[in-house]
């Protein structure tokens, strides 16, 4: 019986997926553990497995194809001695998923109507149209309910009976509808679109969401980085290249042994405090912002954190990434002092509970001991949410960051 | 995980468990089912598919019979009980096999033995007093199932008196027989040896036969199987059995009187009881009430973790009850949201000559909920395909609730009405009021058109009538 290949879900989160290429040509042998395809999810390109092997009977999803749902076949795979012919027996197999299309049609015309079904329907006249079951329209009508403060609990929210009963009896109203993007007004400028990556949806959905529901406050100290300045030269003349932000991550992962506060996630019924200090670092790519860890750096020295650290940001703007070297992380870090910002104030990165948002150190006047004096000084905020760090913990942790960044011997110790 | 950990555990292969089994190997659960018996579970290889075969056997015997008023020819007509039997059984292996089948294609581990719950999530899977294996799971779903009710005095012995069990495998064919019980598994048993030939009594405790569906259903089904040559004693009681050499003599009471008639086989049909012993419940937080396990929306018991469906959890005991609580209490574990089932919405049919199906509340039923009721009726005898299949008898009744055009409930009797119910369950579920149903299409010629000529009499506009 031919396999059929399912479309794999990549991460916990993954609900669909671009299959952005095909390794493997129809006919092609395949063996346990080839990499068949690439597959784009949110957040990064993986490859795709063959578990079984077998020759590669029919691609049922050509490459490039968008929104490609989690479990949805993809390919069949024949077994040993089985004939092309086999395929046709293969999508008649009961399954949940949609039926592959008949071998007959080219794969890529049957796909195509497929498409427009996974959009939502355009709003007439920008109203929301209400689903809801014709019996549940009919007892609305009849106790005088507004099918608009019902919260439909059907497939896809549609309203149904019981939730139009609830609502009669006295029951809880469905709260305002958080403004979703509605239509952008048109007033005649002129201009193109680019369509949204998934990376950039991603981005939009999780940043909203982080910034309109973690309690968010902000705590800014000043560093004095004169020790670091001095380090980092001495190093140089060694012939060892290590970035301001190598301290930053090192201090920080530290700091956060002392003040476990802040390297946490917050759950309904306790909260979560990690054994390891894992610290995600943010990196722009072309596509987005991308956050790889580097896991124990507390216990790691400069020079393994700065190496690891490169390696990262380059795999991470190459899209090379695997899946456990950007999920996890019990803090994060964002630093655009290389572009000459002096200070920002960055969203927390869930289910993450602290962001150390760094600025540029630069040279500035200080007073020390009642003299005007110049020193290097680099501002860093962080970001914090409240329901697991109150304002004297983000503190203690600013602290204790200060402390170590501003006597960088100290994190020898 | 190793070889012994699982995200589910299902214990029992019935048509409740390799559902549960399937649908979370679906959301990528690692999954386990362990069967002590034969995979399908009763409904495969001892309930529903071999008994619809039976019949099927009855019905093409009872219209050879009918040859001639078809204006065909057939002759010493004869059956070979042997070979009936044959062809059930193979149907049922057929669709063992199909199972077995399944499990290896979603990679489902297949334990063979009989499981015990322990403390802490794990099981004891036993074969032949040996442990086989220990296993523990994240979760756990108890599909074990139910069997035949046993009455004192009325223990089936395998010989003389029968449950459906040994009803299906006979070893011969009673000129006549005694069936206890006129539920869906007594009625049909009843209906396939009077078809076959035997002369049939049937006992009802209540004072109508198949108790749970509407009572003009059941009259009508009533007159007919009388009209066939079956005797029906309802509000009677067998107060006891005498086991003969070669029969058996049974007491029965009546309207006070009582009298001992002998047959030459008893059926016993009358309830079901879950099977909830030696399956590890003792000393848990797990609830059984009248046999069977107490569980919630989610088929969720009171120990955390473990879960229950299907005919161990109590009526209707329908396999596809139990397929569809097995997709509910997994999708539920999973995180998803399905909505807890609605009773309700659950189709019945019984396969007895003529057929009944039916879903939702009875006409008394709705009445007694306090709705205001609309119902509508449309016979067999004014539909086209009705009369070209030369089958006449039969009613399609709907019951609307007149100030809503909620379907409540629909009710069928005659031939092939176990395949049209569904039509009506996909309205119920789908909460059509009348006004939907009335603007369906239904195709001509079909027996299908007396549904909507049963919803339009509701409503005193049927055409045809």
């Amino acid at each position: 019986m031919p396999i059929e290949l399912l479309m794999p879900a990549l991460s916990p989160t993954m609900t669909e997926g671009k299959l952005a290429k095909w390794l493997k040509k129809e006919g092609d042998k395949i063996a346990s553990g080839d990499v068949i395809a690439e597959i784009e999810t949110d957040k990064a390109t993986m490859e795709m497995e063959a578990v079984d092997e077998g020759t590669l009977g029919k691609i049922l999803v050509p490459e490039g194809t968008e929104k490609v749902a989690v479990n949805q076949p993809i390919a069949v795979l024949l077994q040993e001695g089985e004939s092309k012919d086999a395929v046709k027996a293969a999508p008649a197999a009961p399954k949940v998923a949609p039926p592959a299309p008949a071998p007959a049609v080219p794969a890529q015309k049957a796909i195509a109507p497929a498409a427009p079904a996974t959009k939502p329907a355009a709003p007439a006249h920008g109203g929301a149209r209400v689903f809801a079951s014709p019996l549940a329209k009919r007892v609305a009508a009849n106790a005088g309910v507004d099918l608009a403060t019902v919260q439909g609990t059907g497939p896809n929210g549609r309203i149904v009976k019981a939730d139009v009963d609830k609502v009669a009896a006295g029951g809880q109203r469905k709260a305002a509808a958080p403004r979703a993007s509605g239509p952008v007004p048109d007033y005649g400028q002129p201009y193109k679109e680019v369509p949204n990556s998934g990376v950039r949806k991603i981005i939009a959905q999780r940043l909203l969401e982080a910034k309109t529901t973690i309690p968010h406050f902000y705590l800014t100290i000043d560093c004095v980085i004169d020790e670091i300045v001095k380090v980092r030269k001495q190093l140089a003349d060694d012939g060892i290249k290590v970035s301001v932000n190598d301290f930053v991550i090192k201090a920080s992962a530290l700091a956060l042994r002392k003040v476990p506060q802040a390297n946490a996630s917050w759950t309904d019924e306790a909260v979560r405090l990690y054994d390891n200090v894992d610290i995600s670092v943010a990196v722009a790519t072309p596509d987005g912002l991308i956050t790889p860890i580097v896991r124990d750096a507390d216990k790691k020295g400069l020079a393994a954190i700065s190496a690891e650290v490169k390696d990262l940001a380059t795999r991470a703007k190459a899209k090379k990434l695997k899946l456990e070297e950007f999920q996890g992380g019990g803090f994060s870090i964002s630093n655009l002092g290389m572009y000459g910002v002096k200070e920002f104030s960055a969203i927390i990165n869930p289910p993450q509970v602290c962001i150390l948002a760094v600025g540029k150190g630069d040279e500035r006047p200080v007073v020390k001991n009642g003299q005007l004096a110049i020193a290097n000084v680099m501002t860093c905020t962080l970001s914090c949410d409240h329901r697991v760090v109150d304002g004297a913990v983000g503190a203690e942790f600013l602290q204790a960051f200060q402390a170590l960044i501003e006597n960088p011997l100290r994190m020898l110790l | 995980m190793s070889d012994t950990q699982f995200d589910l555990i299902v214990v029992g292969g019935g048509p409740g468990g390799y559902t549960a089994a399937i649908r979370a190997s679906q959301l990528g659960m690692k999954t386990a089912i362990v069967e002590k018996e034969n995979l399908g579970g009763i409904c495969l290889n001892w309930g529903c598919i071999p008994t619809k075969a039976l019949l099927r056997s009855a019905e093409v015997y009872h219209l050879m019979h009918r040859a001639k008023e078809f204006g065909l020819k057939a002759d010493n007509i004869a059956f070979d009980i042997e070979a009936v039997i044959k062809r059930s059984r193979g149907v049922a292996s057929q669709l063992n096999s199909g199972v077995k089948h399944l499990m290896k294609k979603n990679k489902v581990t297949v334990f063979d033995g009989h499981a015990k719950l322990m403390p802490g999530r794990k099981l004891n899977v036993t074969k032949d007093g040996k442990t086989v294996a220990d296993l523990t799971g994240k979760n756990i779903i108890l599909a074990t199932g139910a069997r035949a009710r046993e009455l004192p005095g009325l223990e089936a012995d395998g010989n003389l008196v029968w449950n459906y069990r040994h009803a299906m495998v006979p070893k011969m064919f009673p000129k006549t027989l005694l069936v206890i019980g006129s539920g869906a598994i007594g009625i049909e048993f009843a209906s396939f040896y009077q078809t076959m030939g035997a002369k049939v009594t049937v006992v009802e405790v209540l004072d109508r036969i198949v108790p749970v569906e509407d009572a003009e259903i059941s009259a009508i089904a009533h007159k007919q199987f009388e009209k066939q040559g079956m005797v029906i004693k309802t509000k009677a009681v067998v107060k006891a059995l005498k086991r003969n050499a070669n029969d058996v003599t049974a007491t029965i009471e009546q309207g006070g009187k009582s009298e001992d008639i002998t047959f030459e086989r008893v059926i016993s049909a009358v309830g079901i009881v879950g099977n909830v012993e030696n399956i590890g419940l003792e000393g848990t937080k797990i609830k059984v009430e009248k046999t069977h396990i107490v569980a919630g929306p989610y088929c969720e018991t009171g120990e955390p973790g473990i879960y229950a469906i299907g005919d161990l959890t109590g009526p209707p005991w329908l396999a596809h009850k139990a397929g569809h609580e097995a997709v509910i209490c997994v999708e539920k574990i999973a995180g998803q949201h399905p909505h807890p089932l609605n009773v309700l919405g659950i189709p019945g049919c019984t396969y007895c000559h003529p057929q009944i199906a039916s879903v939702g509340l009875t006409e008394q039923a709705a009445k007694d909920k306090g709705y205001q009721v609309k119902v509508g009726r449309y016979p067999f005898i004014a539909n086209g395909k009705a009369i070209a299949l030369g089958d006449t008898t039969g009613l399609v009744k709907t019951v609307f609730d007149a100030k809503t055009g909620e379907l409540l409930g629909a009710h069928m009797v005659g031939a092939e009405v176990t395949e049209l119910i569904q039509g009506y369950a996909i309205a119920k579920t789908l909460e059509t009021t009348e006004q939907e149903l009335m603007h369906t299409v239904f195709p001509h010629p079909t027996l299908s058109e007396m549904m909507h000529e049963s919803v339009l009499d509701a409503y005193g506009r049927a055409i045809n009538m």
